[in-house]
């Protein structure tokens, strides 16, 4: 069989992420062919490189089996790589017809022959069985239509591999059930699709081969008749069992924090998360695991108080913390590391020193009676983590923004554990990072949970949790569905848990 | 290494000027002027001793009101409502102020007081709307601006206009002499010219104030933070709307004070031709002096600079309109440099900090 596309070894670095590492991967012409992954994994930057958007630092890539060399979107379109992003680019006040000869960049100032157009696209849609009245304007349309137009609208314009980033995200179940008709349509008459989703049951359904990415590489390519959903998701999330030291202290009695019965429910009346109730003793790793989108990202962000509550109480040292701000609470000995440690941990055009009295600018050590900011401390406590940490950096007058994600984190958490907090949220701690700075940013955790720290730790990485939890609770559909020891828990068994498979 | 950087950061408004000036010259060539003469006598008649006073004169207002908006830029807030906020204070406080007659130094801290509290409730107001129903303050302040001018023409010709007055248009009473503010002209041992507002002392003090506002005190930190990244700033602890709200108000609270020295050091009363614009004007002061009081205030000196020297194009038949066309030149160029230098300093660091990980 030709391939369709041949990528070799490509890598792509950001100011500190490593988005693509040595990545390959081929595409059998006329097949579809799922690449899977977790936010982050590295998925969109693979397609935007395929697509003409960013450039790799390395590597190649080869479309219909002659080397491509790609520098803007137009070059993708040209060898036939036609894109349907996740957020629709459609102009809502023109009819479909307006907006698929949209930006054909022919007959610029001469007289615009619709009906020419209309007979060509017409064509096109028969070929491909694709129906949708052309007359109506986009506004009119049903999101599944508004995708189909985004389809023809590539197909128009050439596209013999057809690239959609998490199409499924936005439809309703019978609009997906329609789109993966015309997808098979589509490889019958010899379209290649590239569908990138970590909707594993939808992946399973549609694809032909399945690559699945994980940190930012390639972790394998298989066929889809002989792989099970669970065997997927411990591809996604990594299964190797990891050999912890054993620990040699053990939790104590005392309840740090204690969730009882937190129910949140969004604007659109949708459940976030419901009836959660659980403790974090003292010296003690809480594990969170579940797939993103099942209400742990929130759960923790309402024990500081970011995320609104409707109901249930959060007691923090015997006291419940509910009506109090955000910065009472990280005052009152509740530390927390962030997700997106550049979104939301660090001010990335500001040096290491300011970086120090993110989250406590109001404190003693940084505050002074005058309403003055000392920032002799905050250059004596970044001197000190960037010892501590190992944090590489040529000074503390350098941006945050210089360093690699790993120097980075490394930082957050030696921010995060500085002052000694009674507890620790911790939210994918290592996501993103090189292995040297993962390893030191554990063994920190372990250290201070020895001596008395209480952590509740998410992460998608199932290494790391079932590592580092003295317990494990799993999440799904925003509910608290088990708890498990983690000594004693498989992969499989956790994966099946937060896929909803195993009860 | 910082050094490095500062000098690299100063050379964006250095190469803005120079091509701003290449630019002018460009159109005044294509009108059929000499730009070599043009800037001749520019720089002559805007460097005699009367004009160098009437430029820091000038510049008093614009560079307060350029803090004012900086205030509102460091947190990402953009109060274009300053031109109505100081209108609103100064027309008040001439009011008030010359009802009554203290020793000066009451009179006038009460006159600066007055301006201050009506400007910063005019601009709370924006920061409540934007809290509170979501209205963006650019929104709300310019319709503000339309308001506070239809309120100002009304109470000046029914409620603050000078009783028993032969005047014919509406003004309000003079300031009594204890509420008028003295020259520095003896400080200085300026003769023969005219007089250096005093205001020009409060204008330092303002400046230093903003300083260590913004980057000595925790609230502007917080400010700083919350400009840069919002989200980490909420992460940290900040709690925005209330910080929006203290912003505006800070904001508000400066641009009482634009009105004054005119005020203060010359008009002694509010008329119908009491200095308007002062507020927009502040808004390109600040983008030009990227909101550091000492960049601010070179910019204040410079925008005066051209506003005075620009007087004598018209008796040399050369358009003075040139004048605006060069702020606006110098306006977009330096947007644009500041822009490309920041990315390089960024790149700088980023190779600098691969170094030292590479060891």
């Amino acid at each position: 069989m030709n391939l369709a596309i041949k990528i070799s070894n490509i890598t792509k670095t950001y100011p500190g992420v490593l988005a693509n590492s040595d990545v390959s991967i081929s595409v059998n012409s006329g097949s579809i062919h799922a690449i899977v992954g977790e936010n982050g994994a590295g998925k969109s930057t693979l397609m935007k490189i395929l697509y003409g958007m960013i450039k790799p630092d390395s590597g190649s890539i080869q479309i219909f089996e002659s080397t491509a060399n790609m520098s803007s979107p137009k070059d993708a379109i040209n060898l036939g790589i036609g894109m349907v992003h996740q957020h629709f680019m459609l102009a809502k006040n023109l009819t479909v017809l307006e907006n698929i000869i949209l930006g054909i960049d022919k007959p610029l100032l001469k007289n615009i022959k619709l009906s020419k157009y209309k007979s060509e696209i017409k064509k096109v849609m028969d070929l491909y069985s694709l129906n949708i009245n052309l007359n109506q304007y986009v506004d009119e349309l049903s999101v599944g239509e508004k995708q189909r137009v985004e389809i023809i609208k590539v197909l128009y314009r050439g596209a013999k591999i057809l690239i959609l980033d998490e199409p499924t995200a936005v439809l309703v179940p019978q609009e997906v059930k329609e789109l993966f008709k015309n997808l098979r349509e589509l490889k019958d008459k010899g379209v290649t699709v590239l569908f990138i989703s970590h909707k594993l049951d939808e992946v399973l359904e549609i694809a032909d081969e399945i690559s699945v990415m994980r940190s930012g590489q390639m972790i394998d390519t298989v066929i889809n008749n002989n792989v099970s959903k669970i065997q997927l998701a411990e591809m996604m999330i990594g299964k190797s069992l990891p050999t912890p030291p054993p620990r040699i202290t053990s939790s104590e009695d005392e309840e740090v924090l204690s969730i009882n019965n937190l129910s949140s429910i969004d604007e659109d009346g949708r459940t976030v998360f419901k009836n959660i109730t659980f403790k974090v003793h003292k010296s003690e790793i809480l594990g969170i695991a579940g797939v993103e989108g099942n209400g742990q990202k929130e759960v923790v962000e309402s024990i500081i108080g970011i995320h609104p509550l409707d109901t249930g109480e959060v007691v923090f040292r015997g006291k419940d913390i509910k009506k109090q701000s955000t910065r009472e609470r990280l005052e009152s000995g509740i530390s927390f590391i962030p997700e997106d440690r550049q979104l939301q941990a660090m001010i990335m055009d500001m040096n290491l020193t300011n970086n120090v009295i993110i989250g406590r600018q109001n404190i003693e050590k940084y505050k002074s009676n005058l309403g003055t900011v000392k920032m002799r401390n905050a250059a004596k406590e970044s001197e000190k983590i960037i010892s501590s940490f190992e944090v590489k950096t040529p000074s503390t007058n350098t941006l945050a923004t210089a360093l690699s994600g790993g120097n980075q984190q490394k930082f957050v958490v030696g921010r995060e554990l500085e002052d000694d907090p009674s507890l620790l949220i911790a939210s994918q701690p290592t996501r993103g990072i090189d292995i040297g700075a993962q390893s030191l940013i554990w063994e920190k955790l372990r250290n201070s949970r020895d001596e008395g720290l209480s952590v509740l730790l998410i992460s998608a990485d199932l290494e790391e949790l079932i590592g580092l939890s003295d317990r494990i609770i799993v999440f799904y559909q925003g509910k608290l569905v088990k708890e498990l020891d983690p000594d004693k828990v498989s992969p499989e068994d956790l994966g099946g848990y937060m896929t909803g498979l195993k009860k | 290494m910082k050094m490095r950087f500062r000098v690299i950061s100063l050379s964006a408004p250095i190469i803005a000027l120079t091509i701003s000036f290449g630019l002018s010259s460009l159109i005044l060539l294509v009108i059929g002027k000499d730009p070599y003469e043009t800037f001749r006598i520019m720089f002559e008649y805007g460097s005699t001793g009367k004009s160098i006073v009437s430029i820091i004169n000038r510049s008093i207002p614009l560079y307060i009101s350029a803090i004012a908006v900086a205030v509102g830029f460091k947190m990402g807030l953009f109060n274009i409502g300053v031109e109505g906020q100081y209108l609103m204070g100064t027309l008040v406080a001439a009011y008030i102020g010359a009802q009554f007659s203290i020793v000066t130094p009451i009179h006038i801290l009460f006159i600066i007081i007055v301006a201050v509290v009506v400007s910063s409730m005019w601009a709370a107001i924006a920061g409540y709307l934007k809290v509170e129903k979501g209205i963006h303050e650019v929104i709300s302040t310019i319709m503000l601006n339309y308001i506070g001018t239809g309120l100002i023409a009304y109470s000046l010709t029914t409620l603050f206009d000078e009783p028993n007055s032969n005047y014919d248009l509406p003004r309000t009473a003079e300031l009594p002499e204890t509420g008028k503010m003295p020259s520095l002209n003896k400080f200085f041992n300026i003769e023969d010219l005219q007089d250096l507002h005093g205001f020009l002392a409060v204008a330092i003090l303002v400046g230093i104030l903003y300083y260590w506002l913004v980057w000595k005190t925790t609230l502007g930190f917080d400010l700083r933070i919350t400009g840069s990244n919002p989200i980490a700033a909420k992460f940290s602890g900040i709690n925005p709307k209330r910080l929006v709200v203290i912003a505006m108000i800070v904001s508000g609270a400066f641009a009482g004070l634009v009105g004054l020295a005119p005020l203060l050091g010359y008009f002694h009363r509010y008329t119908i031709d009491f200095p308007t614009g002062l507020g927009f004007a502040g808004i390109g002061v600040a983008l030009l002096g990227r909101n550091h009081p000492f960049g601010m205030a070179v910019g204040a000196l410079l925008f005066a600079f051209l506003q005075r020297s620009a007087q004598i194009l018209d008796l040399n038949d050369v358009p003075k309109e040139i004048e605006k066309m060069m702020q606006a030149f110098i306006l977009l160029i330096v947007v644009v440099f500041y822009e490309v230098i920041r990315r390089f300093i960024v790149k700088q660091q980023i190779k600098d900090a691969s170094k030292r990980t590479d060891e």
